[in-house]
């Protein structure tokens, strides 16, 4: 805890000691550029101040604000628990009131930088005066010092933080090259391009092209027959059209759901201590056919939060309240009950807040948010929404948590039939959101602790967002206010996520913080015409996502030059394509397509396929899950969104390559590169059979060469053809693993017919074209 | 060979001062080298500017021998006798002081206290406690600190044991282990900075379950999440290629990878496949250095002898105790260890004396081996539990037989090495063995201490996502200097 701090009336005559030679040196040292709106990386202050130039008009949101969020609001903030010396920073009337115990003194003078107190402070040198002080360890770099400054030089200007004022559609930018555009998606593109002095790069070649599109918009590859069709046709709208029928075919669906599953935080246990198993699989099959049917962003969600309190609410919609089940439940023995409701209820705030406001509510549930406008009484409002389910804490072993839903198998061949419940199963129950304690108070909880009541209140949401005037009392209530015109969070966070999703990095590089402390947006004009024309068009996910991908800054070459790689090494301003990596999902269901063991069918029951032996008997008690009984047949070979996810053991080789955990909601996953990966390519069994699955397949047919087969498997395993020289790199590999070839090596012949030495030698060069860089990359 | 590692310099050479000329990155060239150390993300890395560590460490690697489901610390080594005068009688509300109990003794009609069934005695010029299960600890106290005033937060496993694990009691955060590998990187370029090893004791067969995100990276980097060695082939996951295949096919292999991906690298310009090679020639390496390292076929039988005939057979608490110490030997920073079963809600004589047996020996043997070798000085061995067990019994007290609840008030903990005081005691618990009367240590103050030991101002070493900055510490934790030589 740290000490309030003193200030008495001798200290706060010593902030008079200005260093005026730093004050009024800064315009001699700052360069003058144009205005760049650039998103700077908040948590790497050197790296920006390095790389940046003082800009000619400091803009309080884009220059100014990250800075006093990230280094005072801590202490002049909006939380009123932790406010020093009565000055708060985030809030015009704070920052301009006057202070000192004679209120004579004030933090910020516009145009005047000499009586600033906020000047002088940051630049005290070596005192107790100085800002932020020594012992938060935290502190302002010469280029910091040097925006606040210019900043109050010229005029201090306020404004609100960009994600709490109504997105606003401003006209599409004219370029200079109006043929560079595909959709005005470019045109909010290259402006910015322009304005850097650079430029778009070419267009992808048509191998890659098609990759990344297979990729982005079903998470598959295409087929070699797909991508020799797609090369051969010279017809200008080839594109679109593969584009078209991507985005109506059901794998559109399945890969769609394989991100809402993190969000969801999906999982098939309970997740705490002996993580006993349960069924919501039926909820993630609403999820994949909403997706492939279209079901509009706004009902989506609707139907997610508060289906079952739709009029005449279907048993669709009410399983579609699931989403709100997803979250961990313990079984442990001992603990007490409330505890773990309550932890429930602020799992479900803390997810609805995160995925579809943007926001980091969590923050505000132990004091009011350090760094948002959201109290901790708003945040225990909006708790409320979520605090009136008849559910327990603890459940018994074998239970099905309660509020849950029986579905029958006549339900689902009657009226359910986007459900796969297979022959075996007559009925299934998943747990939904019901209303059944009505008359459950909510209270703020002090310290965030289950049994420190504090006020009561009532459901309520953050006003910085959108007050919440008009609307029911309930979850409805609540999807009624995220989907309201003046909303200004929702649709920002919902393109900017879908911009992720084909992009690789949002256009609020921190898709789940859209608050102070999050990265700004890298086109803020572009995000804010993707939301309205998102909301114009009724919610259109798939028109949306064709838009991304007709844009010719989608279909952009990923071949970067050292000078681009300098400009902008993370290629913000998208002069070039984000060469991304494929998901922990895609790289086992590539290896699974493209040797043909993928068994393409949708939802059921999630299954087991190939893990490591003994991974769940070791850490087991002994009840519940004990052992991984893998699958067989084909739920071997069924995509990866449907391999069984027990929580405190997931699938080892889909967490190495930063599958989220399930534990809590995910919005953006991390991107790694670790030798365990390395390890989990070369040698998973998954993809060892693949590979002899493959070899054997080529072999097979006599009538082709050996460069034939060679080209063949790296086609499909990389969407493209080799040249010669790669070519002749695998031959000469292949030669060698023939020549390494004796009788102990293990190799599984499922032909007799096929030679065992070839065989040997073909799985091991389809083996290191798996682990090439290429094949785990879109392109 | 040598030709390969030449290439492979080069090649991270100019990826090196590639990275260098973009004014991005302070890299150290030895990191291309170390793909597990935290310096490869160097571009970005907010490490920068952190300096750590921030002063001179007194230890340099951590094994960190878990005790899972809460060893009885009035059973080990907080000796009350007013418990056995008092054997029978009811826990007074005045020692209670309303704590809260778990629902698995909240109903209990009557708290009825009871001592310690084991014998206890003084030992070593220390003058410490322990009891007649721990014959070989006893031996060694006046090397071990021991903590008499251990408290925790929680009151059941899942929280208790994942709070001191990451220093909060809901999943997300990174482990400790985590932590070290992302703030200090590696000692060495051939093994996991981050390792793990489990054990199932013999007490109780039906032991409280463990979760892989204990070991788990958190919001850090996955290339600091704690990698588990197990017995069998596969050491560690997926390591072992296919059967048939040898070394030099797979040298091979890699090497074709090498060039057709620097020929991708060339024409794309993406710095993450040099990052990738790297990443290949760090498995490449772990094959051999995991299986050699794991092979204790050349340990004399003297040191086989030292930490008991189980050392001998893969996946106990004795040979994971031997291969720690041959992991430390080989500069892994920080090993992992953790022993299951210490719950004992019932039958608790039976159950922990087989407990203790499992590993008291071993313990012991690890700290002398590590003494002997030289490697005590800067490594610190801690050894404990998530929570401690109540004074009273739970379920019926009969003459031989009772059981205890989980008790978070009070616990014992001992560390060795690294930096701590040998032959010391802190902390006192009051005579009913319930609440602490002197030095309390929370959770955080020990991770605090332990941090500090390695090098590390615990309130500076933060790490920032979704705007905020985390630390294992959370917002409290004290360095507990009294502990400290």
């Amino acid at each position: 805890m740290k000490k309030k701090k003193q200030h008495t009336s001798f200290t706060w005559l010593l902030y008079f000691v200005i260093p005026f030679a730093v004050v009024l040196g800064y315009k001699y040292i700052s360069k003058e550029t144009p205005q760049d709106y650039t998103a700077i990386d908040a948590s790497n202050p050197e790296l920006a101040s390095k790389t940046k130039v003082l800009p000619e008009t400091i803009d309080y949101i884009f220059d100014v604000k990250p800075i006093l969020s990230d280094r005072c609001y801590l202490c002049h903030g909006p939380d009123d628990g932790t406010r020093e010396a009565n000055l708060r920073l985030d809030t015009k009337e704070g920052a301009f009131a006057a202070i000192g115990p004679n209120q004579d003194r004030f933090a910020i003078v516009p145009n005047d930088t000499l009586t600033s107190q906020l000047v002088s402070r940051i630049h005290a040198v070596g005192t107790e005066k100085l800002m932020p002080p020594e012992d938060s360890n935290l502190s302002l770099t010469d280029y910091e010092k040097q925006v606040l400054t210019k900043w109050i030089d010229q005029g201090a200007v306020w404004k609100d933080h960009w994600a709490f004022v109504a997105p606003q559609k401003k006209e599409t930018p004219q370029i200079t090259n109006t043929s560079l555009a595909a959709n005005e998606i470019d045109n909010f593109i290259i402006k910015k391009l322009e304005q850097q002095g650079l430029s778009p790069s070419e267009r992808a070649s048509k191998e890659k092209l098609i990759r990344r599109v297979y990729f982005d918009l079903t998470g598959l590859p295409p087929s070699v027959s797909e991508i020799d069709a797609f090369v051969n046709n010279s017809n200008p709208n080839a594109y679109e059209s593969i584009v078209d029928s991507l985005l109506n075919s059901t794998q559109y669906g399945e890969h769609m759901t394989t991100s809402w599953l993190d969000i969801a935080r999906y999982s098939d246990t309970h997740g705490y201590q002996d993580d006993l198993e349960r069924v919501m699989w039926p909820w993630r099959d609403w999820v994949i056919n909403a997706f492939n049917k279209n079901l509009p962003y706004d009902d989506f969600v609707t139907w997610q939060l508060a289906g079952d309190l739709l009029p005449d609410a279907s048993l669709e919609q009410i399983i579609a309240t699931g989403f709100n089940r997803n979250h961990k439940i313990t079984q442990e023995g001992g603990v007490i009950d409330e505890e773990y409701r309550v932890e429930y209820v602020l799992d479900r705030t803390n997810t609805v807040s995160k995925s579809l406001l943007g926001l980091t509510m969590e923050c505000a549930q132990c004091h009011d948010h350090k760094y948002d406008p959201i109290s901790q009484k708003e945040y225990f409002s909006f708790y409320s929404f979520f605090n009136k389910v008849n559910e327990k804490g603890r459940i018994d072993y074998g239970e099905i948590p309660e509020p849950n839903l029986k579905i029958t198998q006549q339900q689902t061949k009657e009226l359910l039939s986007f459900i796969n419940m297979p022959d075996s199963i007559p009925e299934v129950q998943l747990m939904v959101m019901k209303d059944d304690a009505p008359t459950r108070k909510t209270y703020i909880l002090k310290r965030g602790a289950y049994d420190a009541y504090g006020d009561e209140v009532q459901a309520n949401t953050p006003k910085a967002v959108l007050a919440f005037d008009d609307f029911e009392n309930n979850r409805l209530g609540l999807s009624k206010w995220l989907f309201d015109e003046k909303n200004t969070l929702t649709a920002r966070v919902a393109v900017n996520r879908l911009w992720q999703q084909i992009f690789g990095t949002g256009i609020v590089a921190s898709s789940s913080d859209f608050g102070n402390q999050g990265a700004l947006p890298s086109h803020p004009e572009l995000l804010d015409w993707l939301a309205i024309t998102f909301r114009e068009e009724g919610w259109d996910i798939k028109k949306m996502i064709k838009r991304m991908v007709l844009s010719n800054t989608y279909q952009q070459t990923s071949k970067t030059s050292p000078e681009l790689l300098e400009a902008d090494p993370y290629n913000v301003l998208l002069a070039r394509s984000t060469r991304q990596k494929l998901t922990a999902e895609m790289i086992r269901d590539n290896a699974l397509a493209v040797s043909g063991l993928l068994v393409e069918k949708i939802g059921g029951p999630s299954v087991k396929p190939y893990q490591p032996k003994g991974l769940w008997a070791e850490t087991t008690s002994g009840q519940g899950l004990t052992e991984y009984i893998m699958d067989t047949g084909e739920n071997v070979y069924r995509r990866s969104l449907y391999t069984f996810w027990k929580r405190t053991v997931p699938p080892p080789s889909m967490m190495t390559f930063d599958a989220a955990t399930r534990d809590y909601c995910t919005v953006e996953r991390q991107k790694t590169s670790t030798p365990l990966q390395a390890l989990v390519m070369l040698n998973d069994p998954q993809l060892i059979e693949a590979a002899n699955v493959l070899a054997t397949q080529m072999l097979q047919d006599n009538s082709l060469t050996d460069q034939d087969r060679i080209h063949t498997i790296f086609k499909k395993i990389t969407s493209r053809a080799p040249d010669e020289t790669e070519v002749q790199n695998l031959l000469a590999f292949l030669q060698e693993s023939e020549a390494n070839y004796d009788e102990t090596k293990n190799v599984t012949a499922t032909d007799m017919a096929v030679d065992k030495e070839k065989l040997y030698a073909f799985s091991a060069v389809t083996s290191l074209i798996f682990n090439l860089d290429e094949a785990i990359v879109k392109g | 060979m040598e030709e390969i590692s030449k290439h492979f310099l080069n090649n991270n050479r100019r990826h090196f001062l590639k990275k260098l000329s973009l004014g991005i990155g302070g890299l150290a060239a030895a990191s291309m080298l170390d793909p597990f150390s935290s310096l490869i993300e160097a571009p970005d890395s907010p490490l920068k500017g952190m300096n750590l560590p921030h002063f001179a460490p007194k230890a340099k690697r951590v094994i960190y021998l878990f005790q899972s489901g809460g060893p009885s610390q009035l059973e080990l080594f907080d000796y009350k006798p007013l418990l056995d005068t008092m054997r029978g009688q009811d826990l007074p509300d005045s020692v209670r002081k309303g704590q809260r109990l778990t629902g698995m003794t909240s109903g209990q009609d009557s708290f009825p206290l009871v001592g310690s069934t084991f014998k206890f005695n003084q030992y070593g010029e220390s003058r410490a406690w322990v009891s007649d299960l721990m014959p070989y600890t006893a031996k060694i106290v006046d090397e071990l600190c021991f903590v008499k005033s251990m408290h925790t937060e929680a009151i059941n496993h899942d929280p208790a044991i994942t709070f001191f694990q990451t220093g909060s009691q809901q999943a997300g955060r990174p482990s400790i282990g985590s932590w070290m590998s992302y703030g200090l990187g590696s000692l060495n370029d051939n093994l996991p900075t981050f390792t793990v090893l489990l054990s199932r004791g013999t007490g109780r067969p039906l032991a409280q379950p463990l979760y892989s995100r204990l070991w788990g990276n958190g919001f850090l980097s996955s290339l600091h999440q704690g990698v588990q060695f197990r017995s069998g082939k596969d050491p560690v996951l997926y390591l072992k290629d296919p059967e048939g295949m040898s070394r030099s096919e797979r040298r091979k292999m890699l090497d074709h990878i090498a060039e057709l991906n620097e020929k991708q690298e060339k024409e794309f310009g993406d710095p993450e496949i040099n990052s990738r090679i790297a990443q290949y020639e760090m498995a490449y390496r772990m094959q051999t250095s995991v299986p050699d390292t794991m092979d204790i076929e050349g340990e004399p039988d003297h040191i086989i002898k030292m930490y008991g005939a189980d050392a001998t057979i893969p996946g106990t608490y004795a040979a994971n105790c031997l291969l720690a110490r041959r992991l430390v030997e080989k500069d892994v920073r920080f090993v992992q260890l953790y022993h299951m079963g210490w719950d004992q809600h019932e039958n608790l004589p039976t159950q922990i004396e087989k407990q203790a047996k499992d590993i008291d020996q071993a313990t012991a043997a690890l700290i002398l081996d590590l003494k002997q070798r030289g490697l005590l000085e800067d490594t610190l061995v801690v050894w404990g539990g998530e929570f401690g067990r109540t004074n009273y019994s739970q379920g019926t007290l009969t003459e031989t037989n009772y059981g205890r609840d989980h008790h978070p008030k009070c616990f014992t903990m001992f560390m060795a090495g690294g930096g701590v005081k040998p032959g010391f005691t802190y902390g006192e618990t009051d005579d009913f063995g319930y609440n602490i009367v002197k030095d309390p240590v929370h959770v955080h103050d020990l991770q605090a201490t332990m941090m500090h030991l390695m090098g590390v101002d615990h309130t500076k070493f933060t790490y920032k996502h979704q705007g905020r900055r985390f630390r294992l510490t959370d917002v409290s934790g004290h360095v507990v200097h009294d502990l400290i030589s």
